[in-house]
């Protein structure tokens, strides 16, 4: 079937201020967005940039605004948007080249979380034993990606970049509530700073950005639940 | 512009980020990617990581060499074998202790499944070996030693591009490479380089493969004159979701899913009567390929079905979460309720940069090391798992040999000064991409890769014979003819996929063909290289690996003996 693409491009390097170019691709509807985009490139215009690799939803290469709202394009078919589909970089950062956005600043949220086991305990000769029970209660946030999807779906972070914004949140989250970790409070902390979980207003847009289905929302609620106790 | 280091790695997949890891608390390290550190491949590893704990029976690392080595048709490396499955449990425990979520028994110890060619008491029965975290164990393996490199303050060069090494009177002085963001070369100096860079299943159309994976570290190796090893033997999986070949794991016929052709017959019965549909994946892709030449396709298609309604939703959706998302996503089926239309989808290249226990790279058949220069993971080959990998022995392998890549990288660090720069050591890298650049004949890299791997699979996959490898030949001459006369559509230097997929495509190129003349000459069918023509394996005359030279005027094939030390070659019968 042939679907329109109408894509915003930017080159911070010539242009004034980004613009949307139309395409039109014959695609399957059972294909990705990310096979249109590719035909394209491939076939039509070469100078489009956006960034792909696993083209199966685990690499968390390829997060856009898909019909204004933030989707891998990888995991999106053509059937679920046809036939006119707008694609944008994801929202929050700064803008590289078309679809690419930096992510420096994305990073730098999730490396200011501890998002790494500490455990200072001497290691045994085997593995560290964990319930069945208490691995459950932090299986949720380990299936993050790092896609972005959710930052930057959040209208908060667009408000106020200096918001740590839901991603680096699952991150901490996911070694705050595992029985392992011994740097819980310490994350606590850092998450009860002012541009911390506070920031969060319970608008579910990550929840519903989230392309792993992970509970960005509710994880939050746990963080800050966990602060409030921590207090008491 | 100009770095230096004592420690370069090229690739932050499961092989780099672990020797990153040995590295970081002695030397300075720092890694390349042409990704995002937690985009490598990887992530995409589902089903386990195999490792005798005998946490749910009894299992030795014995019994895991015996099936490694029986698994390789007779061709991996004993002595490395040894190391590799010896090992594996210290690892397994490591990841544990970095933190890894592993799924866990009642007791709570690492949980651990059945995978295919994973036996005890060599060969009677399927053992459970691979200690999982859902199906998503790769992807935790990957974030765990992310998460570790960004404890031990690890350096990363996101998104650059190798494009070359330096050698200078036969050591490795660093590498050239690209950042991808703005088009600048940089030189970056350093005493010791490892390639970690992944594997090449982008020649073929149907693969698990991410669209990064073209083979950039073996090819630049093989360009600078250093051989490759056992290109023949190119696995593929046996269950990618139909046309798309997205990995549905082995460890779904690990936990009871079964295999069905179009007559609704359990045809792996008739193949490998003891351990059926949990035979290596060479007998299964190669099992299942007959059926579908022979008819009994699902309603005379090119595919068959895996059955995994039996197991109950509940194990599927709590054992094979993101594989089942991946079938409902991608197929509309619901594999608690529908068979799941799959075939053969090229996965894994057993062959890659020669190199040693240490991950040291060798010059040539006689085992001389090139000082500086190492490969670990899917790019190199030790050789462990020879003609044909078992399911979860590629992690094992980039763990294993990942860690000991990093301890040997930093004793050369400490004993040996670093290489003189030579003069211009980019000018090679600059001349490749002015090449690309001049090139104007109006040819499409997109469509010349679309031809290549579509010409692949049909005359270079799991079966082969003279006349189809021959003819791949003639193919891939007129395809690197067409590739000389390439037009780039974008000449800008931020960001220009057109300029990186060309690269790209000259890589697959060289690899493809290094991979086609390889199995022309090997005359015996071996693990994954089945040759229609030469149907028996062929000890007399080929049990030995080879060895492919890029020269002047062709590829020159020299051969070298397999190590043997427990396990004399016997015929493979499951």
């Amino acid at each position: 079937m042939l679907v329109k693409l109408k894509i915003l491009r930017f080159d911070p390097d010539n242009d004034k201020a980004p613009h949307f170019q139309n395409y039109e691709a014959d695609v399957e509807p059972t294909d990705r967005v990310l096979d249109a985009l590719n035909a394209v490139r491939w076939y039509q215009d070469g100078s489009l940039a956006y960034r792909s690799s696993c083209a199966h939803g685990i690499c968390g290469s390829d997060a856009m605004r898909i019909n204004r709202t933030n989707r891998l394009a990888c995991k999106t078919l053509i059937r679920q948007v046809a036939p006119n589909i707008t694609l944008e970089p994801i929202r929050g950062f700064p803008v590289k080249r078309d679809l690419i956005v930096d992510l420096t600043g994305f990073f730098e949220q999730y490396r200011n979380v501890m998002p790494y086991l500490v455990n200072e305990d001497p290691m045994p000769t085997v593995e560290r034993f964990q319930s069945p029970e208490d691995r459950a209660k932090y299986d949720d946030t380990t299936k993050c990606i790092l896609c972005a999807s959710c930052t930057t779906s959040c209208p908060i972070f667009w408000a106020n970049t200096d918001y740590i914004g839901p991603a680096a949140i699952v991150s901490a989250h996911r070694f705050i509530f595992d029985s392992r970790d011994q740097a819980g409070g310490e994350r606590l902390d850092i998450l009860n700073s002012r541009e911390g979980a506070w920031r969060c207003r319970t608008i579910f847009n990550c929840t519903d950005a989230c392309p792993r289905d992970i509970k960005v929302t509710k994880a939050i609620q746990d963080v800050k639940r966990a602060i409030m106790s921590q207090k008491l | 512009m100009y770095h230096k280091y004592n420690a370069i790695i090229v690739g932050a997949g499961g092989a780099g980020l672990r020797a990153a890891l040995q590295l970081s608390t002695v030397s300075d390290v720092a890694v390349l990617t042409k990704l995002y550190p937690t985009r490598s491949h990887t992530g995409t590893a589902q089903g386990g990581i195999g490792a005798a704990l005998g946490n749910r029976e009894e299992d030795h690392w014995e019994w895991h060499a015996f099936d490694t080595v029986k698994g390789s048709d007779y061709l991996g490396d004993q002595d490395a074998i040894d190391i590799m499955c010896r090992d594996a449990v210290e690892a397994v425990y490591d990841l544990e202790h970095m933190g890894l979520p592993f799924s866990r028994t009642p007791e709570g110890k690492i949980d651990q499944r059945r995978f295919g060619g994973h036996t005890k008491y060599e060969g009677k029965e399927p053992v459970m070996r691979s200690c999982y975290a859902a199906d998503r164990t790769g992807h935790m393996i990957l974030q765990t030693l992310y998460q570790q490199c960004v404890k031990n303050n690890v350096v990363f060069f996101n998104e650059y591009s190798v494009l070359d090494i330096i050698m200078s009177d036969g050591v490795c002085g660093g590498v050239i490479a690209m950042d991808i963001g703005t088009g600048e070369l940089h030189i970056f100096h350093a005493k010791t380089v490892l390639f970690a860079s992944g594997g090449f299943g982008k020649m073929y159309k149907v693969t698990s493969n991410a669209h990064a994976l073209t083979g950039d570290g073996p090819a630049v190796l093989y360009r600078n004159g250093i051989p490759l090893e056992d290109m023949e033997f190119f696995q593929f999986h046996p269950t990618g979701i139909y046309k798309l070949g997205i990995l549905i794991t082995e460890g779904a016929r690990g936990e009871g899913g079964i295999l069905l052709n179009g007559t609704g017959e359990r045809f792996m019965e008739r193949y490998a009567p003891t351990i059926k549909d949990l035979a290596p994946r060479d007998m299964v892709s190669q099992a299942m390929h007959r059926e579908i030449a022979e008819g009994r396709g699902v309603d005379g298609k090119d595919y068959l079905l895996l059955d995994l309604t039996h197991l109950g939703a509940e194990v599927i959706e709590e054992k094979l979460p993101d594989v089942t998302d991946f079938v409902r996503t991608y197929l509309g089926v619901d594999p608690v309720k529908e068979p799941i239309p799959v075939q053969p989808t090229a996965h894994y290249a057993m062959g890659g940069i020669p190199t040693d226990v240490d991950a040291r790279v060798l010059a040539d058949e006689t085992g001389a090391v090139i000082p500086g220069l190492y490969a670990a993971g899917e790019c190199a080959c030790v050789s462990v798992h020879g003609a044909n990998r078992l399911g979860t022995n590629s992690l094992v392998d980039i763990q294993v040999f990942g860690k000991r890549a990093g301890d040997h990288m930093a004793r050369f660090v400490r004993e040996s000064p670093l290489l003189e720069l030579p003069s211009q050591p980019d000018a090679p890298a600059r001349a490749l991409l002015d090449k690309i650049w001049s090139a104007n004949g109006g040819e499409l890299a997109g469509a010349i890769r679309a031809d290549l791997q579509q010409k692949m699979m049909d005359k270079a996959s799991i079966f082969r014979d003279e006349a189809s490898l021959k003819t791949m030949q003639e193919e891939l001459a007129k395809l690197k003819d067409r590739y000389q006369r390439i037009s780039l559509r974008y000449k800008g230097s931020k960001y220009n996929a057109d300029l990186m997929e060309t690269v790209e495509l000259g890589y697959l190129l060289d690899l493809a063909e290094a991979l086609v003349v390889s199995a022309l000459a090997r005359t015996e069918s071996r693990g994954a290289h089945s040759r229609v023509d030469y149907p028996k394996r062929d000890d007399a005359n080929w049990l030995k690996h080879t060895m492919a030279f890029r020269k002047d005027n062709g590829i020159e094939l020299r051969y070298k003996p397999v190590k043997i030390t427990r396990f004399e070659p016997k015929e493979r019968k499951y």
